[in-house]
Formats: C-alpha cells, sequence, structure tokens
C-alpha cells in the first residue's frame, strides 16, 4: 500500500469525547468528579482510560467534593480536572474560588444546559457565562474558554492546561450541550504542533522557599507537596509566606496581583476568530452552538451581497474587547445569538456604548439557534 | 522523653489564636507525640483543615499543610492522599466543621476507607463564629443561637463513624493526655479511616454560657461524665446512660481505597499491554 504522506490522525469523536482525550494528552492524570447529564461522558472515558495510564479516577460525593479533591491532587504536582454541568457549577464556586485564592492550577468543564436550577438537563443552553465570571465570591482573575468545532475543543483542552499551569490559576472550558453532544470528524494536531506547559517549579532551596514569591513575576513558582518543600497555603488573605495577614497594604497589593496576572497577559489569554470582518458592517458576536449556526448565516448573508461578519472569542474570559472596539467605529449594526436571555449582549453593550446598535437573539427553550433565524436578524439591520 | 517542639513547629508563628486554657493545644501537643515516636518524616506528612478554630492548627505545625474551606478538608485530603498514596495525609476538623456543612464528607470518607487520620475536636459548640449550637451540642445547653437551650438531637461522632465505616475509632479528651496520645497514634498507624474523637472544652463559648466558664472545671466536668471502654463493659445500658465511652471503641481491617485503586490500575494496564 502507497504511503500517504503527511497522514493526519483524524477520529470520529464526541465534544465531550475530545475533552477527556485531549485532557491525557495534556498531561491530566487526575479527575475527580461527580454524575451529572450532560458532561457524564467524560467521566466515563477518564475512568476507563486514566487508570490505564496509571492515572487517577475518583468518583466523589458531590460536586463540592470534587472540586476539592481536584485542588488537593493539584498541590502534590498533577494535572487535574473536573467536568460539570450547571447545577454543579454553582456547587463547586467556594472552591473554585479558594483555588484561585492559592492558585492551584485545575481545570473545570462546564456542560451548560438550560438553567435556572435543574432547568433542561439534557438540553443546551450557554447561561452559565457570567456564572464563569462572577459566580464565586470576591474579586479573583478568570479565565473560560469556549470552542465551537471539535478540532478546536482539542486545542483548546489542551490550551486551558497550559494556561491554568502558565498562571497558576482555575481555567474553565464552556461547552455547550449541543457542542458537548454532537459527534463530527475530528482532525488531530500532530505531536510536534503540541505545546505542553508544565508549571514554574522553585528555583530556590527548600529553607528560601515561599508559595507566593514574586520576585520573578506575578506568577509565583510553586512546588509540589512531599517534595521536601513545606509550606502553607490558606483561603485567608496571605502574605507571600502563605500565611494570614489582614495588613490592608498587603491584602490590597495581593488580591490586584492576582487579577494582574490575567489582565496583564491580555494577548497571551485572548483568542478569537474574525470571520469575514475585513469590509463587514454587520457584526455577529457569538460562541459555541451559536456561532456555529451564525457562521452558516454569514456564509448565506455574503452569498447574498450582504457585507455580514462574525467575531467569534474562544477566549470568553477575558473578553476581546479592544478587538471589538476596534472593529465598532465601522459597523451599522451588530447582532448577539446566545441560548440565554442576553449574558453576552449585557457584556458587549456595555462595551460598544451607544455607538451602534445591537440586535439581540435570545433562545432559552433548549433548542439552538438556527442559521436562518440568525440570517433574518441580518437581512433585518441589512 | 521530652519533646522537641522546634522540630513541629512553626516557632514564628508562636504565640497561637487560641483562647487561654483551649484544648486544642493539649490535642496538638498529643499529636506531635504520637507523630515524633512513629518517626515520620515532616516531609512526607500533610496536615489539611477545613474553617474553624481546630483548623487553624496546620498554620502552626512544620509539614505540608493546607487551611481549605468550611467542612471541606476531607475532600481536599482524598485527593493529596489518592494523589499521593505512599505519603501521610492527617485532618483536623471541628464539631461543627466535620458533622454539620462536612457531615456528608465525613460519613464517605468513612465508606472509602481511605487512609488518613482524622482527629474531631468536639468542644460541642461553634467556638470561633461566636458559640452557636452544633451538632453535638447536648439538648437542654445554651448557645448564642440557643439562648433557651438548644432542643437539637445530637449526634454521637463515633458511633457515627463507626456506622459509616471507618476502620478505626477512638475517643479520648482533653482531661487525659496519656491515654490520648495512644488513641492518635494507634490512628496514625491504622491502615485505612481513622477518627480520632477528643472531647475538648471550649469554655470561652460553650463553658461561659453554661455555669462552666473556667477551663479546668469545664475539662472536670467532662472528665466526670467520661468512662473508659473496658470499665463500661461491665456495666448495663441503664447504668452507662449518662456516661460517654473512651478508649479504642471500633478496629478491624477493610480492603484500603489507594490499594483497591492500585488493583484497578493493575488491571486496566494488565489489558492494554494485551
Amino acid at each position: 500500500m502507497p504511503e500517504i504522506p503527511n497522514k493526519k490522525r483524524v477520529e470520529f469523536w464526541s465534544g465531550n469525547e475530545v475533552v477527556a482525550e485531549a485532557a491525557i494528552v495534556a498531561g491530566c492524570r487526575f479527575f475527580a468528579g461527580y454524575p451529572i447529564t450532560p458532561s457524564s461522558e467524560i467521566a466515563h472515558i477518564l475512568s476507563h482510560r486514566l487508570p490505564m495510564l496509571g492515572g487517577k479516577f475518583i468518583q466523589m460525593e458531590d460536586e463540592i467534593a470534587a472540586m476539592g479533591a481536584i485542588i488537593g491532587a493539584s498541590l502534590t504536582g498533577q494535572k487535574v480536572l473536573t467536568a460539570t454541568s450547571g447545577p454543579g457549577f454553582s456547587l463547586k464556586q467556594e472552591n473554585i474560588g479558594f483555588a484561585a485564592m492559592i492558585e492551584a492550577p485545575c481545570v473545570v468543564v462546564n456542560v451548560m444546559r438550560g438553567g435556572p436550577s435543574t432547568g433542561l438537563p439534557t438540553a443546551l443552553g450557554q447561561s452559565d457565562i457570567m456564572q464563569a465570571r462572577w459566580g464565586t465570591h470576591g474579586d479573583r482573575p478568570v479565565i473560560a474558554l469556549v470552542p465551537a468545532y471539535l478540532d478546536e475543543v482539542y486545542t483548546e483542552t489542551i490550551r486551558a492546561f497550559n494556561l491554568a499551569e502558565k498562571y497558576r490559576t482555575p481555567v474553565f472550558i464552556l461547552l455547550d450541550e449541543v457542542i458537548g453532544h454532537l459527534s463530527e470528524r475530528v482532525d488531530l494536531p500532530d505531536d510536534d504542533e503540541i505545546t505542553i506547559i508544565n508549571r514554574q517549579g522553585p528555583t530556590v532551596p527548600p529553607e528560601e522557599y515561599v508559595p507566593y514569591d514574586t520576585s520573578a513575576g506575578d506568577v509565583p513558582p510553586l512546588a509540589n507537596y512531599f517534595s521536601g518543600y513545606r509550606f502553607h497555603m490558606t483561603g485567608l488573605n496571605h502574605d507571600r509566606s502563605g500565611f494570614p495577614t489582614t495588613d490592608p497594604a498587603l491584602c490590597q497589593r495581593e488580591n490586584e496581583r492576582l487579577m494582574r496576572k490575567v489582565d496583564g497577559n491580555l494577548d497571551d489569554i485572548i483568542r478569537f476568530e474574525n470571520t469575514s470582518t475585513e469590509d463587514a458592517e454587520i457584526l455577529v458576536v457569538a460562541f459555541g452552538s451559536s456561532a456555529r449556526a451564525a457562521a452558516v448565516a454569514i456564509a448565506d448573508a455574503g452569498s447574498k451581497g450582504i457585507k455580514a461578519g462574525m467575531l467569534r472569542p474562544l477566549t470568553l474570559w477575558p473578553f476581546p474587547e479592544e478587538e471589538l472596539k476596534r472593529q465598532v467605529s465601522k459597523l451599522k449594526s451588530i447582532i448577539v445569538p446566545e441560548a440565554n436571555l442576553g449574558q453576552l449582549f449585557y457584556e458587549i453593550d456595555r462595551l460598544v456604548a451607544g455607538k451602534c446598535p445591537i440586535r439581540r437573539l435570545n433562545k432559552v427553550g433548549g433548542v439552538p439557534i438556527y442559521p436562518s433565524e440568525v440570517m433574518a436578524l441580518i437581512e433585518a439591520a441589512n | 522523653m521530652a519533646l522537641k517542639y522546634e522540630s513541629f513547629l512553626r516557632m514564628q508563628h508562636i504565640p497561637h489564636m487560641w483562647c487561654p486554657g483551649c484544648g486544642i493545644g493539649i490535642i496538638v501537643k498529643s499529636m506531635l507525640r504520637a507523630l515524633e515516636t512513629l518517626e515520620w518524616d515532616q516531609n512526607d506528612t500533610a496536615m489539611i483543615s477545613g474553617i474553624g478554630c481546630t483548623s487553624r492548627a496546620p498554620g502552626y505545625l512544620d509539614m505540608n499543610t493546607l487551611h481549605t474551606t468550611h467542612g471541606r478538608a476531607l475532600t481536599f485530603a482524598t485527593g493529596v492522599k489518592f494523589a499521593r498514596s505512599d505519603k501521610h495525609v492527617i485532618v483536623m476538623s471541628g464539631d461543627g466543621d466535620s458533622s454539620a456543612i462536612g457531615g456528608n464528607h465525613l460519613i464517605h470518607s468513612c465508606r472509602r476507607n481511605i487512609d488518613i487520620t482524622l482527629i474531631i475536636v468536639n468542644n460541642n459548640i461553634y467556638g470561633m463564629t461566636g458559640g452557636q449550637y452544633s451538632p453535638t451540642t447536648p439538648i437542654g445547653s445554651r448557645a448564642a443561637t440557643a439562648p433557651w437551650g438548644s432542643i437539637d438531637p445530637p449526634f454521637d461522632l463515633s458511633a457515627l463513624c463507626i456506622a459509616a465505616g471507618a476502620t478505626y475509632v477512638a475517643r479520648g479528651h482533653v482531661g487525659a493526655a496519656a491515654p490520648l496520645e495512644r488513641l492518635i497514634r494507634g490512628g496514625l498507624k491504622h491502615k485505612g479511616f481513622s477518627v480520632i474523637e477528643v472531647l475538648s472544652n471550649c469554655h470561652t463559648q460553650f463553658g461561659r454560657r453554661n455555669r462552666l466558664s473556667d477551663p479546668v472545671q469545664l475539662i472536670n466536668h467532662i472528665a466526670a461524665k467520661t468512662i473508659n471502654v473496658r470499665e463500661a463493659a461491665k456495666l448495663s445500658p441503664e447504668e452507662l446512660k449518662d456516661k460517654i465511652v473512651v478508649g479504642l471503641l471500633h478496629q478491624v481491617e477493610r480492603a484500603e481505597y489507594c490499594d483497591a485503586y492500585d488493583q484497578v490500575i493493575a488491571k486496566a494496564s494488565a489489558s492494554v499491554s494485551h
């Protein structure tokens, strides 16, 4: 048989399968979770796959416990993952804040379903995006990735682990039920196309180590438990040594540093895709399954001679603010289709600040946004 | 044997924040004595806690230490132990932290039989938050939120842990430090989930509201209610009615969780190589 040059590996997977497989490639060997639709397939696959690799899978007694367990494992040096959906994401919020506060790398997948409360467990929603942004108490940095195509779910899952390790912070992957459950062709990157980032370990001997040493930058090196580097961590406000403090200046400085880890590295963290935006007068801003519908509408509009394009964030938080502001001056309308009652609209309305009319399409009945619905708005705006 | 405090304590953080006369100091010292006799390496030992007076203990101890969220210490400890089953993990928790907000994690840790040692400081009250009644406050006792006397039936924590599947359960009290050290040492050595419930004094929050505001008076009050498990065996249920049994209450051998998972890894790995 003749050899096929540059043969790529191709799989036919669901979004949830892609997350599980990509997590393994990223180096994740520890998963703790709790059963919840529509994310459970991630747990199913990892319960099978991780022990084959000498990794650990544990089904905890509840969502809170799963979040605690991955943070504990992270401190031993593991790359860790949990996966959940809306109600479980709500339950995890306190420990997500704890991870942000002690600066423990971890990745949390939320396969979003309809809400509020139990809502629509088997149908899509995109209504947890503001919970991802603001869900835990207190101020803390947020990184949330929203891949829409399964090739991207693969690369963005790996990127989620890389960002968590690089910035010592929780990173969210927000899929919606449609992305989690649809199956499609996945073109896997070659090994040499994949970059794996591991956390920065200590560069000083144990007796000089403190867990929040920022002398070399805003992200302090993190030692592993049981490595001979004994240190303390607490959810209380703490100084560079890791011990509690109520000193107003120290609390102010450390809280601001936490935010600066993300705000100071926007170019590294923010990813987005522009489609037909160069001469667009109408801009659709959408993510996840809504963006897939919008992409069809944009192509359709182009064939009808309508100048419509799409700005599609892959990093939802921090939002690609500068890119939206750059485009807004030449637009006559912005369209925001989303499977919630206006959460992304709220952010875009804030950024656009009246410079351009915004049309919104909000569906919360559990059915995805259709291309024809986005097309109708594009035609109305034209 | 003289204890070398400096080797276990972070002296730069002493004096501690506990009230003068608090029983937690006796319990921490008993634990350190047990650790010293076992010759566990501090680098190989993690000490994890939740929220409350007791949960401030890890900050004073020179090990791998983590002060987590209220009630959740066992979940973090499970992650640490499951990731590094070759290392030692100890949890210290109060009665409210372990059995109210953390009650679900308590029973499931017992059920899993993961090799963690849990020391519960049971002082029958929420101390740090200002003396509210806890799941172990006796009926009729006064608390900041029970000014007319508590009507909530209390948990018997040791009985709860035995029923939930813990494989080592002991109860001691702060009026008897030497037996307490032995009970803690037994729990540390035991392979599986070990619980040492320690009856302790919060004269500041519990005692003050219940005519037991002097620490020695309250410790004596606790001691007077206890009866050793061997003595208790000779008495009828009627005679034991108002007594609290102390000593080693329960010890059985059962598959430890991380060991059981090692079998899963062996099975799964073998399927790959075939």
